[in-house]
C-alpha cells in the first residue's frame, strides 16, 4: 500500500503531463509558423479560438454572421438546420483554415517579406484581434460545447488498476489520455514530413535559407501557405482538444500566452523542443502548485509558476533546451 | 529551339521574334560540340537608385560553351548574374532564352526554366548535410503533389529512390561521398563550393552559372575544381557561365570572354582576342614589367 501523500503526488505528475500535452499543442503551430518564416505568430492562439469556433458551428448549421445578418435585415435566421457529422465537419473547418493560411500570406505577409522581426510580429497582433473580432461575427461569443465524440470522464480502468496495486484510485481524464495520443501521432507525422518529403524538404531549406531555396526552384510563397495551413491544423487540433475540455469560449486564445513560457523553454525552433517544454510546464506548474503552493505560499501560484521559470531560462539559457544558439562568426 | 521547349509556365504568355541565330554549330579544337545562341542579354541596365551598376550591355551565351565573365571587383558581374538568375530585374533591356523573351519572373521560376547558380559567398542550407542539399537541387525534377508525398507509400517513394540514386552520381562525381552525412556548417570552406555545385549539378541544368567557383583555393583545388568543371561541360554539355578572377584559369577553361568594368562591356571574344585588347589591359590585365 502506497502512501497517500506519494499517491497523490504521482497523480498530480501524470495530471501535469496531460495538461503539457495541450500546452504543447498551441507551442507546437508557433514553432511551424517561425521555423518557415520567421514570424512569431502571436495570433496562433485565436486561430485555435477560430478554428474551434467555426468547427462547432459548421457541425451545428450555424448561420455564419448571423447576428449580424439580422440585426441588418431584421431577420431571424439562427440555423440552417442540419447536422453536419463531426468527421466531415473537421475537413470542412481544415478547408476554412487553408483558405485562411491563403488570405494570410497574400493580403498581409506577402508585402512584408524582408520586413524586420517586430514589424512581422506586429502584423500577427493585429491578426490576433482581426480574427477574434471576426469570430465573434461569424459565430457569436456565448460558451459552446464542442462534442466531436471524444470520450470523456474518469479513465475506469486506471481507476481500478491503480487502486487494486496501490490502494489509491489514479484520476486520470479520459479525455486527456486521447489529447496525448493524437498530440504524439501529431509530432510524429509533423517530424516525418519534414524530414522525409519533397514538401517537407522544401520548407526546411525555406527555414534555413531564403535565397539558397529560391535558386533550387522553391516558391517562397507556396511554402508559407503550407506552413500556415499546417498551423491552422495544429491550431484546430489544439482547439478541439481544449474546446472539449472547457467548452469553446473567447477565453481560449489566452491559452496562447500560456505557450510562450513552453517555446521560452522548448527553443522557438524545436518540434520536440516544445513538447518536451509543454511536458515540463505541465509538470512544473501542477507539482508546484501541489507541494509547495497550496501548502506554503496560499495557493493559485499555477497562474505565474511557467512565466517564472520562463524567466529562469531566458536568464541563463535563452535559446531554450533545444533551440539553436545564434553564434555570429566575426 | 522552339519556344514550345521552353517552360513557360507561370511566367505567362512569351514574345516570339525571329532572331538570328549565331551561325550554327560548330565543333571546337578539342571535339566538342557547340551550338547556337541559347541564352542572349540585350542591352540590359540594372540601377540601384543612382548607381548604374550595368550599364547598357549586350551579350550572348551559346549552347555548350564556357563563357567566363570578367572585371575588376565592382564591375558588375555578380549584378549581372543575378540579372540572369532572376534575383534582380533590370530597369531596360530583355533577357531572351532558348529563342524568346523571357518575361519579368521570380528566381524560383528561372531555377525550374533550368537554369541552376552556385554563389560567391556560398548559399546552402548550413542546418542540413550534405545529401540532404543535393537533394534539395533535384526538387525541380520531383513532380509529385503532396497528398501522394504525404501517403509515401507508390509514386513518392520510387520518385524519392530515382532521384536519390541520381544525387548519388552527383555526388560521387564530385568526389565528395566521404562527407556525405556531414552536416554542411561543419564543411570547410572549399568542400562548401564543392557541395554547392554539386547541388547546382543535381538539377540537370541547361545553363550553370557559377560565381567565383575557385574563391579561397589553392592550386590543387583549384585544378580538382577546374577539372570538374570541364567534366560536367564535356559530359553533360551544359552551358556553363562563371564569374572568375584567376586568368589562368579563364583562359584555359572557356570558350568565350565577356569582360566587364564600371558597369560596361569593355570586350567580348575568344580568350585570346581579349587578353590583347588594350582598352582590356588597361583596366584589369594589366602589363607585365621586366
Amino acid at each position: 500500500m502506497m502512501p497517500e501523500q506519494l499517491a497523490f503526488t504521482i497523480e498530480v505528475f501524470l495530471n501535469g503531463l496531460m495538461a503539457g500535452v495541450l500546452y504543447a499543442l498551441v507551442a507546437l503551430g508557433f514553432v511551424l509558423i517561425y521555423k518557415a518564416s520567421g514570424i512569431f505568430n502571436y495570433a496562433q492562439g485565436v486561430m485555435a479560438l477560430f478554428a474551434a469556433l467555426t468547427l462547432v458551428g459548421v457541425m451545428e448549421g450555424q448561420v455564419p454572421f448571423g447576428h449580424l445578418i439580422n440585426a441588418i435585415l431584421g431577420t431571424e435566421v439562427h440555423h440552417f438546420g442540419w447536422h453536419i457529422p463531426a468527421f466531415l465537419a473537421i475537413v470542412l473547418t481544415m478547408v476554412v483554415m487553408i483558405v485562411l493560411a491563403y488570405c494570410v500570406q497574400r493580403f498581409v505577409f506577402r508585402y512584408l517579406v524582408g520586413q524586420e522581426p517586430i514589424i512581422l510580429f506586429m502584423a500577427t497582433i493585429g491578426l490576433a484581434y482581426f480574427l477574434e473580432g471576426v469570430g465573434d461575427l461569424m459565430w457569436g461569443s456565448e460558451i459552446k460545447t464542442l462534442d466531436v465524440g471524444l470520450p470523456q470522464g474518469i479513465n475506469v480502468w486506471i481507476d481500478e488498476f491503480t487502486y487494486n496495486a496501490t490502494g489509491y484510485g489514479f484520476f486520470i481524464d479520459n479525455l486527456d489520455i486521447v489529447a496525448s495520443i493524437v498530440a504524439a501521432v501529431l509530432v510524429i507525422g509533423l517530424v516525418m514530413f519534414a524530414q522525409y518529403t519533397k514538401q517537407g524538404r522544401a520548407m526546411r531549406a525555406v527555414a534555413d535559407d531564403h535565397q539558397a531555396a529560391l535558386s533550387v526552384g522553391v516558391s517562397l510563397n507556396f511554402i508559407w501557405i503550407l506552413v500556415w495551413s499546417l498551423a491552422g491544423f495544429v491550431a484546430l487540433v489544439a482547439g478541439i482538444m481544449w474546446g472539449a475540455k472547457s467548452g469553446v469560449q473567447f477565453s481560449l486564445s489566452l491559452i496562447a500566452l500560456k505557450a510562450l513560457p513552453v517555446l521560452m523553454l522548448g527553443g522557438f525552433t524545436s518540434i520536440p523542443g516544445a513538447i518536451v517544454g509543454g511536458l515540463i510546464i505541465g509538470v512544473g506548474e501542477k507539482l508546484f502548485e501541489f507541494l509547495i503552493g497550496a501548502p506554503f505560499l496560499g495557493g493559485a501560484t499555477e497562474n505565474w509558476f511557467a512565466y517564472m521559470l520562463a524567466l529562469v531560462f531566458l536568464v541563463f539559457r535563452p535559446q531554450g533546451l533545444f533551440g539553436e544558439k545564434i553564434i555570429e562568426r566575426v | 529551339m522552339s519556344a514550345a521547349s521552353v517552360s513557360a509556365g507561370q511566367a505567362g504568355t512569351m514574345e516570339r521574334d525571329s532572331v538570328k541565330d549565331q551561325a550554327d554549330s560548330y565543333v571546337t579544337d578539342d571535339g566538342r560540340t557547340i551550338g547556337p545562341t541559347v541564352m542572349e542579354m540585350k542591352n540590359i541596365t540594372l540601377r540601384f537608385g543612382g548607381v548604374e551598376a550595368i550599364k547598357d550591355i549586350s551579350f550572348d551565351i551559346r549552347e555548350g560553351e564556357i563563357r567566363a565573365i570578367i572585371g575588376p571587383n565592382g564591375a558588375g558581374k555578380s549584378s549581372m548574374l543575378n540579372v540572369i538568375s532572376g534575383f534582380y530585374v533590370p530597369q531596360e533591356g530583355e533577357v531572351w532564352y532558348k529563342g524568346a523573351k523571357r518575361p519579368p519572373m521570380k528566381p524560383y521560376q528561372v531555377a525550374q526554366q533550368g537554369i541552376a547558380r552556385t554563389f560567391q559567398n556560398i548559399a546552402l542550407f548550413e542546418g542540413m548535410s550534405v545529401l540532404d542539399n543535393v537533394m534539395t537541387g533535384r526538387l525541380t525534377q520531383m513532380k509529385t503533389g503532396m497528398l501522394a508525398q504525404s501517403f509515401w507509400k507508390g509514386p513518392a517513394e520510387r520518385e524519392e529512390i530515382e532521384n536519390r540514386e541520381i544525387a548519388e552520381k552527383v555526388i560521387d562525381f564530385l568526389e565528395i561521398q566521404a562527407i556525405r552525412k556531414t552536416p554542411v556548417a561543419r564543411l570547410p570552406y572549399g568542400l562548401k563550393k564543392r557541395v554547392e555545385l554539386a547541388r547546382a549539378l543535381a538539377a540537370e541544368p541547361t545553363i550553370l552559372l557559377l560565381d567565383e567557383p575557385m574563391a579561397g583555393m589553392n592550386v590543387e583545388e583549384k585544378e580538382d575544381m577546374s577539372r570538374f568543371i570541364l567534366d560536367v561541360n564535356d559530359e553533360f554539355g551544359t552551358t556553363i557561365a562563371l564569374i572568375e578572377h584567376d586568368m589562368g584559369v579563364v583562359m584555359d577553361l572557356s570558350d568565350r570572354v565577356v569582360v566587364m568594368d564600371y558597369g560596361r562591356k569593355i570586350g567580348d571574344g575568344s580568350p585570346d582576342e581579349v587578353r590583347n585588347n588594350q582598352e582590356v589591359i588597361d583596366a584589369y590585365l594589366g602589363v607585365a614589367h621586366d
